[in-house]
């Protein structure tokens, strides 16, 4: 059957609601008699509590309740961790600060008010008496002892590993050459544009909770948060309204989130909170925050023998819920697009008096792949190869797959060099080296990058995720014959309701505009994991295809007991079960006319007509299984069907992108000249959204490779408090993309889909650093650290 | 202590006692409960508040709502008209210029004030005037393609 909508450019049904400013977002939920919490928070980076006097709070007009850590101390449970790494440190990490804080920003006090101007004067007026304690700020000072966060600990040291495949140590010493160098993959800011919000209704008379947070996985938050705060999860109804971005800073369970809830459930009453930009920037994750250093072995051909990457990674004070499981990511993605016989990684995960790091837009994988590409480039200067050149040599083919790494991965599929090849002739490669060359002599800088990446996405088999890795569906024709689907992801403008819809009517033949989807409502959607590590098309979409198949078994034997037929005898096409026999007919004109039902007049249900027909539409199917007066025997009423989906691998995109750019001499500035990105993120669903999601990446990547970083200073004061401070990427800083792609389908799921969302902070951040490098080659520039600002260019063309 | 105040919001007048700190944002989002308008940083650095106020883009997050008093307020819930999309939400549909359409509101209202000082802005020029609105999901370039859209739809072109 040819898809109508599968592969097309299909306008998103999300749409409307948005662009005409009707959708509602946490905030925009209203209830009567909502109290509003405003959070007293840490103001010094690592202090014991002395003492908390709330009594001048209490009496600030409309203040109705103030509550401190030691309200909470035995009613409410720790902030889960749920990694469980072997031998891993994990304090003990409360909604509200117990004897001590441990960052900028750490919550002390909850100010509940009539109204949010009532709650943010009182918190002014609680007086915390802090008795600083010595701040250890930087990560590599946290492993070499310093200042030591947490006494029962004995250093801050909260885990090491060792991980990866084949004698390391041979490998590099078989090596012609090995290269090192320094990393630093900066801490960012996630900056959803919307902000953390939680808005929590206790109903007493049933001991029902329910919370609606800006969340990527209401399911999981629904779990933890019972636990938290004992409720039965079976109490808890967790909803998430319109979410205004995540980029994994809401793949989490927060202290305010369990707060919230159990704040209603003391008053009785509902109670929002909605964070601030400031908050945001001080106690919502951060991401990255590692510094590495890489051994490089190659052969004087460029063959790579053997990688090394002892790495850093900078936690924060405490565990959110991933925050030691990223770096073990990159440890997974260290072998890149390549063959390497041997890889080793070493973290050392430290505590520091910072926010927590945690999983944003990639979540380790940009690491590695920046970590791998500035090699391959290392590689390439150091042996006089071209840039491009040295990657293809250490390519595995396209008959190499499943590929076997030395992280102990199998890639799925992959064919990386037409990829590169396809981005070298779009760029019009050869010619744009010319060019470099002919500008060099006349004094001008002019750069090209190159990033060969592959990404693991579709998260993931459970056997590798700590708590599932398999997505569900419900798929339900409803007496009308509309058509509901309800996923257990939670799509945050990714346009999930529209491509799922895609898929849905395609398969069941029926129009877009007939099928919903919903999600982000856990009284209403089975169990789901969520939407992260660009799994909701790999993993949901799948649940919800094979949903679909089983539902339309159900279909056709309802059809052929209706149309007395055998099971086997009937075709499915065009969203109509016939006859095999009849369809010839059909081509013909000569089939029944069918009246659609849903449209009878005076909105009464039709009987189904069967009599002399010779094919019967799904909603026909729909309406007899609601009906169920003809159903063959042993036929459950009703026309839906569930399925939990469990991924036998991961899958893995990959692309090349190619960026060139020139540099001014006089400031250090820099312009982008052109940015070409082919990737392949297997089957596409909708080639518009694909774009959206590899645009806003690769311009996320633009921010980490020039502009963002968060900033402590020694103190451990938070210097990057603002959007002011933090420099997020505008209309006017980015390069303009040429998208193009290849499509390599992924084996390890009946979609063939891959996943796309982080492809563009993977692929692109190396790409540009590398060109920013191979501009300022002629000065010995053989690495930069990012972001790499205009006053760093300047001083080295200034030296 | 309260002031009284008087605007037109999409056409709308509305007269109320407010608070002189109330800022205009949440007057308008909890006094009117016009919630399409956003607040994202509340220092007038992401533009997600963004009204017109008098035909001006006004951050109506550093704005008080009693300095709003007399004047005529067009917020993303007044764009469209009489179910009409404006060329502008028309171009972000179309050019898919959203995805978690939390900064869009703020963004139509900017862009339809660049076609509104300048009806055939270059995209150098919709990029720069769109240097006071922060968006995280898109990159921006399918918010400039659908300002180019509504501005050939305006012309006549499109």
């Amino acid at each position: 059957m040819a898809d109508k909508y599968v592969g097309r450019r299909v306008k998103r049904t999300e749409d409307p609601r948005l662009i005409k400013g009707l959708a509602h977002y946490v905030d925009d939920v209203r209830l009567p008699d909502t109290l509003h919490v405003a959070f007293v928070r840490s103001v010094y980076a690592h202090a014991r509590i002395n003492g908390i006097d709330t009594t001048e709070a209490l009496k600030a007009p409309g203040v109705v309740a103030v509550y401190t850590g030691k309200d909470i101390a035995e009613k409410i449970g720790p902030v889960p961790c749920a990694s469980a790494l072997p031998g891993l440190k994990v304090p003990d990490y409360r909604v509200l600060a117990q004897e001590k804080v441990c960052f900028v920003g750490h919550p002390i006090a909850a100010v509940v008010a009539t109204d949010p101007y009532a709650a943010r004067d009182a918190i002014d007026l609680v007086m915390v008496d802090y008795e600083d304690l010595p701040v250890v700020v930087d990560v590599e000072a946290a492993a070499n002892g310093g200042p030591v966060i947490y006494e029962d600990f004995g250093d801050n040291i909260a885990y090491k590993l060792t991980a990866g495949e084949g004698d390391i140590e041979a490998a590099l010493s078989s090596a012609d050459r090995i290269l090192k160098q320094r990393v630093v993959h900066q801490r960012l800011a996630p900056i959803a544009m919307e902000g953390r919000g939680v808005l929590a209704r206790y109903f007493p008379g049933e001991g029902e909770l329910t919370i609606w947070s800006s969340t990527q996985i209401p399911h999981l938050m629904r779990t933890q948060v019972a636990l938290m705060i004992g409720i039965g999860e079976n109490k808890l109804r967790v909803i998430t309204p319109e979410v205004g971005g995540g980029f994994g800073s809401k793949l989490n369970i927060y202290a305010e989130e369990a707060l919230l809830g159990w704040i209603s459930m003391q008053l009785n009453k509902p109670v929002k909170w909605i964070e601030t930009r400031r908050e945001n920037m001080q106690a919502t994750i951060h991401g990255r925050g590692q510094v590495g250093y890489i051994e490089i072995g190659c052969k004087n051909d460029g063959t790579l023998t053997g990688l090394r990457y002892n790495v850093f990674a900078d936690l924060g004070a405490y565990h959110q819920l991933l925050t030691p499981a990223i770096p073990t990511l990159t440890g997974l993605m260290l072998s890149g697009a390549y063959k390497i016989p041997a890889i080793q990684i070493n973290v050392t995960g430290c505590f520091t008096n910072k926010m927590a790091t945690d999983a944003y837009r990639g979540a380790g994988r940009p690491e590695a792949t920046y970590v791998v590409e500035r090699a391959l480039d290392l590689v390439a200067a150091e042996l006089g190869i071209d840039a491009a050149e040295v990657r293809r040599r250490n390519f595995p083919a396209p008959n190499e797959f499943p590929f076997h790494t030395a992280t102990g991965l199998e890639y799925d599929s992959g064919d990386y060099e037409t990829a590169l090849n396809n981005a070298q002739a779009l760029i019009g490669y050869s010619k744009l080296r010319e060019e470099q060359k002919k500008a060099r002599e006349e004094g001008r800088l002019i750069g090209i990058g190159i990033s060969t990446y592959v990404e693991i996405c579709a998260l993931g088999p459970s056997a590798a995720m700590p708590a599932g890795g398999w997505e569900s569906a419900t798929v339900r024709i409803e007496p009308t014959g509309k058509v509901t689907v309800m996923t257990g992801a939670s799509p945050h403008g990714q346009g999930q309701e529209t491509s799922f819809a895609q898929i849905a009517a395609d398969e069941l033949g029926v129009d877009l505009n007939d099928v919903t989807v919903i999600h982000g409502d856990t009284g209403i959607v089975q169990y789901g994991i969520g939407t992260f590590g660009s799994r909701a098309t790999a993993v949901g979409g799948t649940a919800m295809l094979i949903a679909i198949q089983k539902l339309k078994e159900k279909a056709n034997r309802i059809a052929a007991h209706m149309l007395k037929c055998e099971a086997s005898n009937l075709a499915f096409e065009g969203g109509r079960y016939s006859l095999r026999a009849a369809r010839a007919a059909a081509a013909t004109g000569t089939s029944d006319p069918v009246v659609p039902v849903g449209e009878a007049p005076g909105g009464a249900l039709p009987e189904p007509q069967t009599e002399g027909k010779s094919s019967l539409t799904i909603q026909d199917v729909a309406l007899a299984a609601h009906l169920a007066k003809e159903l063959p025997p042993d036929t459950e009423p009703g026309l839906s069907a569930t399925y939990f989906f469990e991924p036998k691998n991961f899958t893995f995109p990959f692309g090349t992108h190619i960026v060139a750019v020139e540099i001014d001499r006089d400031t250090g500035d820099l312009k982008f000249l052109r940015y070409v990105a082919v990737d392949d993120c297997g089957k596409v669903i909708n080639p518009m959204l694909v774009d959206g999601q590899l645009h806003g990446g690769i311009v996320q990547s633009v921010g980490q490779a020039l502009f963002e970083e968060v900033v402590y200073d020694e103190q451990g004061q938070l210097i990057t408090g603002t959007l002011m401070d933090y420099a997020v990427p505008r209309a006017a800083h980015i390069p303009w993309m040429e998208l193009d792609r290849t499509e390599t389908p992924s084996p390890v799921n009946p979609l063939g889909v891959k996943g796309v969302g982080e492809a563009g902070t993977i692929g692109a951040t190396p790409a540009i650093v590398g060109a920013i490098v191979d501009a300022l080659a002629p000065f010995g520039v053989k690495h930069l650290d990012m972001p790499v600002k205009p006053e760093a260019i300047w001083r080295i063309l200034n030296a | 202590m309260k002031k009284a105040i008087s605007v037109d919001v999409n056409g709308v007048a509305y007269e109320n006692e407010v608070e002189p700190r109330l800022l205009l944002v949440h007057y308008l989002r909890d006094t009117l409960g016009l919630t399409g308008t956003h607040i994202g940083c509340e220092t007038s650095l992401c533009g997600a508040c963004t009204v017109l106020i008098d035909g001006q883009a006004v951050k109506s997050c550093t704005m008080f709502a009693v300095q709003a008093t007399g004047s005529s307020i067009k917020t993303i819930e007044g764009m469209a008209n009489n179910g009409d999309l404006h060329p502008v939400q028309e171009g972000f549909w179309e050019k898919h210029g959203l995805q978690c359409g939390y900064c869009t509101p703020g963004m139509i209202m900017a862009s339809a004030q660049i076609l509104d000082r300048n009806p055939q802005p270059t995209r150098e020029e919709i990029r720069h005037g769109l240097d006071g609105n922060l968006c995280r999901c898109t990159g921006y370039q399918h918010i400039v393609e659908a300002v180019e859209y509504a501005a050939k739809k305006v012309s006549g072109a499109g």
